[in-house]
């Protein structure tokens, strides 16, 4: 066999392959997008369930995913980035510090569900916070801290050497150099690992269904309850009592993570220029 | 073979600098990174006010050797210095000596220009601002000011605001030039400043080193000969003979004499293009 035939037989096997994801993501998205877009509308975007909640609109699952996010985030951010300069810039870099980073990782590979049911146990019941926008935050706050602590460790691992020199060459000491300049390099990509994060947990189910509760209802103060888009999803699905109106609060959580992830990208794009 | 190396220098050049006093001086410097012996037994001085060049083939320890004046490689683990190093008279590596402010008196700029992601002028505001200048007029003047004997205010005086990384590498080159002058050192260390950069530019910084040195002691470390020859005063020319021992001070002396009639063979080599 001609190596010109080897090399036409491999291009096509990798363009076939790419080919077959970007077919899949569309297939998904297409799928979503037909059955759902008739059921978008500003109606059903802003008014309340009606009947047994499977009628009307979606506001209050919408204002609650998105408290127990925004909670979640306040709390991961400053954690997660104090952790990561941390382990990148002061610890001594030796078995202790690999062993964090390992546990980090493992954290970051329990399954969801798990955590929920850890932070049912821990949060809802054991310090009795009860099925609340807080004790789902918490939650949250577990499954996202090694994942935001591993992205921004490697963003700040990436900071070129020779912009710390710049930094202690002018007489900075290092906590200096870290705030004023190695935090201001890498924070696109801490940035873009935040957003990205916040997209995950918009689309986290397992862990919200065990600690935030079901009912239906506008959340003020982190202690109430409330119901997020996607349980709301998963019981109007399951439940077989409005699967258009399933697909059409399928179709706004996707707009809204993929919004993220977009955003994020700009995010790295446009920061990479300056 | 030759006994007389083939000229470098123009056939007048400048006039010497007087033999200023030291403003550096070293003495009987070994030093270490872990187990590997970089440098042994350098002992120099570095005249106040003049121009010193550091030469020699790649990896004889040039750039270990100027980090040892702004304790630089203080931030390498498992390095490793003896000997006494002395900066005013005073043991730089003396306990007490506190590198950080060590590196205010001593600025130094790098093979790679590394401005900082912020704009020209929180460029060359960083160092003034980390040591407690906060007035807007005061930092405006030293920005201008550092910008101008930096040889690059004219081009940049439009556009402070813009982010200092989408200057070309000439330009960004000039701006660490400045932002090192924005804290006013004594003594400016420059490693191989010139190498990754248009020749404009190496042009322009040619032409402020030659003003600065009139205020400021500077080391220069090049590759490039006539670039040694048309800048320096003093040229230290160093060498490792066996790969993997330590690299030794060959010759030391004005430039002139350096580049005319060496002393050391091994020099004539070097300056000829025999070998490195
Ligand atoms: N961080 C380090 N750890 C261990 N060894 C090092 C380190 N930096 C430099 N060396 C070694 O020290 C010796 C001198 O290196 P140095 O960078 O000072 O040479 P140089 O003269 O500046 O070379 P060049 O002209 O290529 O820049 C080399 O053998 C190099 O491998
Ligand atoms: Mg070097």
């Amino acid at each position: 066999m001609s190596k010109r035939i080897a090399n036409q037989i491999a291009l096509a096997l990798l363009w076939t392959s790419a080919l077959t994801t970007v077919a899949v993501l569309f297939a998904v998205i297409l799928y979503v997008v037909v059955n759902g877009i008739g059921q978008l509308s500003l109606g059903f975007i802003f008014t309340w369930p009606r009947g047994v909640n499977a009628e009307g609109g979606v506001w209050p699952t919408i204002v609650s995913t998105l408290y127990v996010t925004a909670l979640a985030m306040v709390i991961v951010t400053p954690i997660a980035i104090l952790a990561a300069v941390y382990l990148a810039e002061y610890a001594v870099q030796g078995r202790l510090v690999s062993i964090i980073r390992c546990a980090a990782d493992t954290l970051a590979s329990v399954p969801s569900i798990v955590m929920g049911l850890f932070g049912l146990a821990l949060f809802v019941e054991a310090a009795h916070i009860g099925f609340s926008m807080l004790s789902a935050a918490l939650a949250l706050t577990f499954l996202m801290l090694p994942i935001v602590m591993r992205t921004t460790e490697e963003a700040i691992r990436a900071v070129p050497k020779y912009i710390r020199w710049g930094s202690y060459g002018l007489g900075a000491t290092k906590w200096q150099t870290v705030r004023r300049t190695v935090l201001p390099a890498a924070m696109p990509r801490i940035l873009t690992g935040l957003i990205l994060a916040t997209g995950r947990a918009v689309g986290e189910t397992a862990v919200v269904i065990y600690t935030m509760g079901q009912a239906i209802n506008m959340p003020v103060s982190p202690l109430d309850s409330g119901r997020p888009m996607t349980v709301h999803l998963y019981l109007l699905a399951m439940e077989g009592i409005n699967l258009p109106a399933a697909y059409g609060t399928a179709l706004l959580l996707m707009i809204m993570i993929l919004g993220f992830n977009l955003s994020a990208r700009y995010l790295l794009r446009r920061t990479r220029k300056v | 073979m030759t006994r007389m190396p083939a000229p470098i220098v123009s056939p007048t050049p400048a006039a010497p600098a007087p033999d200023g006093p030291d403003k550096i001086t070293v003495k009987g410097l070994e030093f270490y990174y872990g187990d590997f012996h970089a440098l042994t037994d350098v002992t120099v001085p570095i005249k106040s006010t003049a121009v010193t060049a550091f030469i020699g083939p790649s990896g004889c320890g040039k750039s270990t050797f100027i980090r040892c004046f702004n304790r630089m490689n203080d931030l390498i683990p498992g390095t490793r210095l003896e000997g006494k190093v002395t900066l005013d008279g005073q043991d730089i590596y003396a306990p007490g000596v506190d590198p950080v402010d060590l590196r205010r008196r001593v600025g130094m700029i790098f093979q790679q220009p590394n401005p900082f992601p912020m704009s020209i002028y929180d460029n060359v505001a960083f160092g003034p601002r980390l040591h407690g200048i906060t007035k807007k007029s005061e930092l405006d003047d030293l920005v201008r000011d550092s910008l101008d004997r930096a040889n690059l205010w004219k081009e940049v005086k439009d556009i402070l605001g813009r982010g200092g990384l989408t200057l070309s590498g000439g330009q960004q080159q000039r701006l660490c030039i400045a932002r090192v002058l924005a804290v006013q050192p004594e003594v400016l260390l420059m490693d191989e400043p010139c190498s990754a950069i248009d020749p404009t530019s190496v042009q322009k910084i040619e032409d402020l080193m030659a003003v600065l040195k009139e205020s400021i002691t500077i080391i220069i470390v090049t590759h490039n000969m006539q670039q040694a020859a048309r800048v320096s005063d003093f040229t230290a020319f160093f060498l490792q003979e066996v790969a993997g021992e330590a690299a030794v001070l060959v010759e030391y002396d004005r430039t002139t004499n350096v580049f005319t009639s060496p002393r050391d063979k091994r020099t004539e080599d070097y300056i000829t293009g025999r070998f490195g």
